[in-house]
């Protein structure tokens, strides 16, 4: 008899099995169901050995373009990840496990969860933050559903700095809802239009929706906007980048009521595009409204100390259809390799990574400016990320530097009209004074050619 | 134990992130930075690893423990699944660059998984094409019926207004109807646990926009007139969507679209071996019927003449962007390279082996339960502890009493549908000894209930901490260490 990989049980286990239950084989189990179900046999391969399916998947991976020098973030960033993460978080008593149902003998999941959302709290400057989501984009679009039923209203302002791929996101799940969903362009500065947003603050509004730093890098403070918000009774929802959070202004500071963003840049690998981790805070107030798990501290009859999931009266397996969402997991190990992270590099470390990030930044920022017909697309303070617009098609540009071994940023034509020629440009910690030399050498050769 | 956050001293190093200082830079006006640095915590980075491998240390894991957790498919993950997804040609890729350079030539093996996997899937499944965007169970439930609200609206029909969903449906079911927009209805189960069929058939109506079922249901069982409910709910231009939650108990058997299944949902964490990692990523793909490819998300990976790969966007009818991009890729990969060690014949082997522990176990524990034979179960079964309340046991009791004994609890009080569930799911990762070990053990448990109920009201005593207070928990409110 064939082998069937992964499978425990042997030929003679599965005799006594079938003694024991009464039945001959295999196909009495699934007696009970009309045979015209029955599919053929798939259409697929045999099985493969561990060894051949390794070399398959080596050989695809290695069609992959690796090695380039990477310049290209627009919301998803090449950050180092210390070693201790992956051995940590590659433990199968944590990957292995599920939800905490039974608290008892998931303590190592909870407290870390409890972890978690303490540093997040930290971070965004907020009070309580729930144990994770999917991902930034469906974390904001959470934020928002939860300003929309605090507040009992239906429209959403939405500042154009926000991430246009969350924008794709937002008005993808809002289609079947009736919210009056509205995006405002930004002003010239390159940041949200107070005038623009504060004509359409009415008693309608639930929840107005901002970046910081936005899509193109801009920092802002946002406070003056935040109090316009509030003066109409509506919420203040803004995505936050965590690694910016070491040295900009917390959102929780500038008075913002829900905080969300994508936490890939704490420790998980860019992994063409997830799992990735969404995390959310906000204040003490608002958390029965706040979907998602959450994890509290309780202690045991004997008074020792623990943590449960808790506030499940706000999800949807008690709840059904009446829940605050409907999403029923986390992204526990992601949201475990941040607190890992966060715990190895520690309050130096983050303050420093920060730094190392805007330093690069500012030095390429002035060469790459310097560059004859390259403009800056905003005149405004960055963190780690600026636009530049260039004197022709940043598209072609960036492809034709490809072929050098360079990913040079990130063209944004593609989401806002006019600005083919806008080429967004990430920095991180990994990329080197010599990097940056190289790209701005080849940039330079790239737009006289 | 204590926090990381207690075990911080000021000054204590951390991982040194960087060494080359630039100091071409200018200072950022003070108003848009922040006055106090965020407080994480000083700890070394041994005291870091100590910290964290305690941690894990004190939860029960596949790795660790027979976790037979109902409706949760807590099989074993392969290590070469693991291996496979983290290779860095793989990992470090970053998701906008297929726009850098025309077609997606710089991504070409990632697309090729990505493209491989949605093939293998649609055969596991019978259905057209999949979308691999969804990154959970319930994203994928959402994507669906959003796939189903589109396809209506398209028809010219907008007044469909609800979906039917049986009593005995996970929560994600009604929850999901609901934020794509629809009003949800429910029908209760017959005296066999599947979706009663006359009721259903009153319930069924012009506005019905369509029918979720898993099958076999959370009780286990196997809904025997599934066809005749499509060909119904067909009848009336309403979808059937199938929650492909159980699907480890059919694949390679029975496909939901040779059932009549217009949408599916699977769950790679359950059927196809991904970690459920304490609580996600998870993974949630979803099929559909040709008729049903112009709404599905976008992008989607096209397999181009010259046989490379690429991404479409232009898709006027897609319901749009349900992901910032191609899914949980890191996910897709251990699905794929599980797919490819199971193979066809890996696929049947799986399920009846899954569904053959479940009946043994189902047998096995029968007398204890004294539970009437009332048919094969599949994956899993759904017993009462109501048996053990003349002892003044409850099934939390049993359940903690299991921890004490080494393994992981089954599901306890869920289907809501049967008093004191115990919801069993062994898995097709266990042999017969680990098999008649769990019997053993619960046949000790129902003696002690007998003999010294109090032993497990106290239970579990062999963990950090004994049963925790949840009152006090929503109470105090405690969610973060200040």
């Amino acid at each position: 008899m064939k082998k069937t990989p992964f499978c425990a049980t042997s030929q003679k286990d599965q005799e006594v099995m079938f003694q024991t239950l009464g039945i001959s084989d295999f196909d009495d189990l699934f007696a009970a169901i009309p045979d015209h179900l029955r599919s053929a046999e798939l259409n697929m391969p045999d099985g493969l050995s561990e060894m051949e399916m390794m070399q398959h998947i080596r050989k695809l991976a290695r069609k992959n373009s690796t090695n380039l020098v990477n310049f290209c973030g627009a919301g998803f960033y090449d950050h180092y990840i210390p070693a201790a993460v992956n051995a940590l978080a590659s433990r199968g008593e944590f990957y292995t496990a599920y939800t905490p149902y039974q608290p008892e003998a998931s303590q190592g999941t909870l407290q870390a969860a409890f972890e978690y959302q303490t540093a997040i709290c930290r971070l965004t400057g907020m009070e309580v933050a729930n144990a994770s989501l999917f991902d930034g984009g469906t974390a904001l679009i959470e934020g928002i559903m939860m300003a929309l039923r605090h507040t009992r209203r239906n429209k959403v302002l939405v500042d154009e700095g926000v991430s246009p791929i969350y924008r794709k996101m937002l008005r993808c799940y809002t289609q079947n809802l009736s919210v009056d969903y509205q995006e405002i362009p930004m002003s010239g500065k390159g940041i949200a239009d107070r005038a623009a947003i504060t004509a359409q603050l009415d008693a309608a509004v639930g929840a107005v929706v901002l970046q910081n730093p936005n899509f193109f890098g801009c920092l802002d403070n946002l406070t003056d906007l935040i109090e316009q918000i509030h003066s109409v009774k509506a919420l203040a929802v803004m995505s936050a980048y965590p690694i910016a959070l070491s040295q900009v202004e917390t959102p929780g500071a500038m008075g913002a009521d829900i905080v969300t963003g994508e936490g890939q840049s704490l420790g998980l690998p860019l992994n063409f595009g997830g799992p990735y981790l969404g995390f959310m805070a906000t204040r003490k107030s608002l958390v029965r409204k706040m979907p998602g798990r959450i994890v509290g501290e309780t202690e045991d009859a004997q008074g020792r100390r623990g943590y449960v999931l808790t506030l499940q009266a706000r999800e949807q397996h008690i709840r059904r259809e009446k829940a605050t969402s409907n999403i029923c997991s986390n992204v526990q190990l992601c949201a475990l390799r941040a607190i890992i992270y966060l715990s190895l590099i520690g309050r130096e470390g983050f303050l420093e990574v920060g730094r190392e990030c805007m330093d690069r930044a500012s030095y390429a920022w002035h060469k790459l400016t310097k560059i004859e017909g390259v403009e800056p697309a905003f005149n405004r303070r960055f963190f780690n990320e600026f636009a530049i617009r260039l004197p022709k098609d940043a598209t072609e540009v960036v492809s034709s530097l490809v072929d050098q071994g360079f990913a040079a940023g990130f063209p944004v034509g593609r989401y806002y009209k006019g600005m083919e020629n806008v080429l967004l440009l990430a920095f991180t910690e990994k990329r080197t004074k010599e990097e940056i030399d190289i790209l701005v050498a080849k940039l330079e050769s790239a737009l006289k050619a | 134990m204590k926090l990381i956050y207690e075990k911080s001293s000021p000054g204590r190093p951390g991982i040194r992130m960087s060494s080359l200082k630039i100091s071409e830079t200018e200072e950022i006006p003070t108003k848009y930075l922040r006055s106090k640095p965020a407080e994480l915590p000083e700890v070394s980075e041994a005291e870091v690893v100590r910290h964290f491998t305690a941690l894990s240390r004190m939860n029960f894991s596949v790795d660790t423990h027979f976790y037979p957790l109902g409706s949760c498919t807590m099989k074993y993950n392969p290590k070469a699944c693991e291996a496979a997804a983290n290779l860095p040609e793989l990992t470090d890729v970053h998701p906008l660059w297929p726009q850098l350079r025309g077609g997606g030539m710089l991504t070409q093996g990632s697309l090729a998984i990505l493209y491989n996997t949605e093939r293998l899937l649609s055969e596991a499944t019978g259905l057209a094409e999949f979308t691999l965007q969804p990154m959970a169970g319930a994203h994928g439930e959402l994507t669906g019926v959003m796939i189903m609200a589109a396809y209506h609206k398209d028809q010219g029909n907008p007044e469909k207004d609800h979906i039917i969903i049986p009593d005995s449906a996970h929560g994600t079911n009604p929850a999901s109807a609901r934020v794509a927009g629809y009003n949800v209805v429910t029908v209760p189960s017959d005296e066999n646990g599947v979706m009663d069929f006359d009721l259903f058939m009153e319930t069924l109506n012009e506005k019905t926009a369509g029918v979720m079922l898993t099958s076999p249901n959370t009780l286990g069982v196997f809904n025997p007139r599934i066809k005749e409910i499509c060909d119904a709910v067909h009848a009336v231009d309403g979808l059937m969507y199938y929650d492909g939650a159980n699907f480890n108990a059919i694949m390679g058997r029975y496909r939901p679209g040779d059932m009549g299944f217009d949408i599916c949902h699977l769950n790679l964490h359950k059927s196809f071996a991904t970690p459920h990692g304490g609580g996600g990523p998870g993974s949630g793909p979803v099929g559909v019927v040709e008729k049903l490819r112009p709404y599905l998300p976008i992008s989607r990976v096209e397999k181009t003449k010259d046989g490379t790969f690429a991404l479409n966007y232009d898709e006027p009818k897609s319901i749009g962007y349900i992901a910032p991009f191609y899914g949980n890729f890191g996910m897709i990969s251990r699905a794929y390279a599980y797919i490819l060690s199971l193979g066809k014949d890996g696929m049947l082997g799986t399920s009846n082996r899954a569904v053959l522990n479940a009946n043994y176990l189902q047998e096995k524990l029968r007398p204890l339960f004294n539970t009437e034979y009332n048919g094969r179960c599949m994956h899993e079964f759904v017993y009462s502890g109501d048996v053990l309340k003349q002892y003044g046991v409850h099934t939390l009791d049993l359940a903690k009493g299991m921890i004490d004994r080494g393994i992981h609890p089954p599901t306890v009080y869920f289907p809501l549908n049967v008093s004191e569930a115990i919801m069993v799911e062994p898995t097709e990762s266990e042999d017969l000894d680990t098999l008649d070990h769990f019997v053993d053990v619960m046949e000790e448990l129902f003696e002690i209930a007998k003999t010294d109920p109090d032993q497990l009201h106290a239970a579990p005593v062999t963990t950090p901490v004994g049963r925790l207070d949840e009152v006090k928990a929503a109470r105090d409110m405690r969610l973060s260490y200040t």
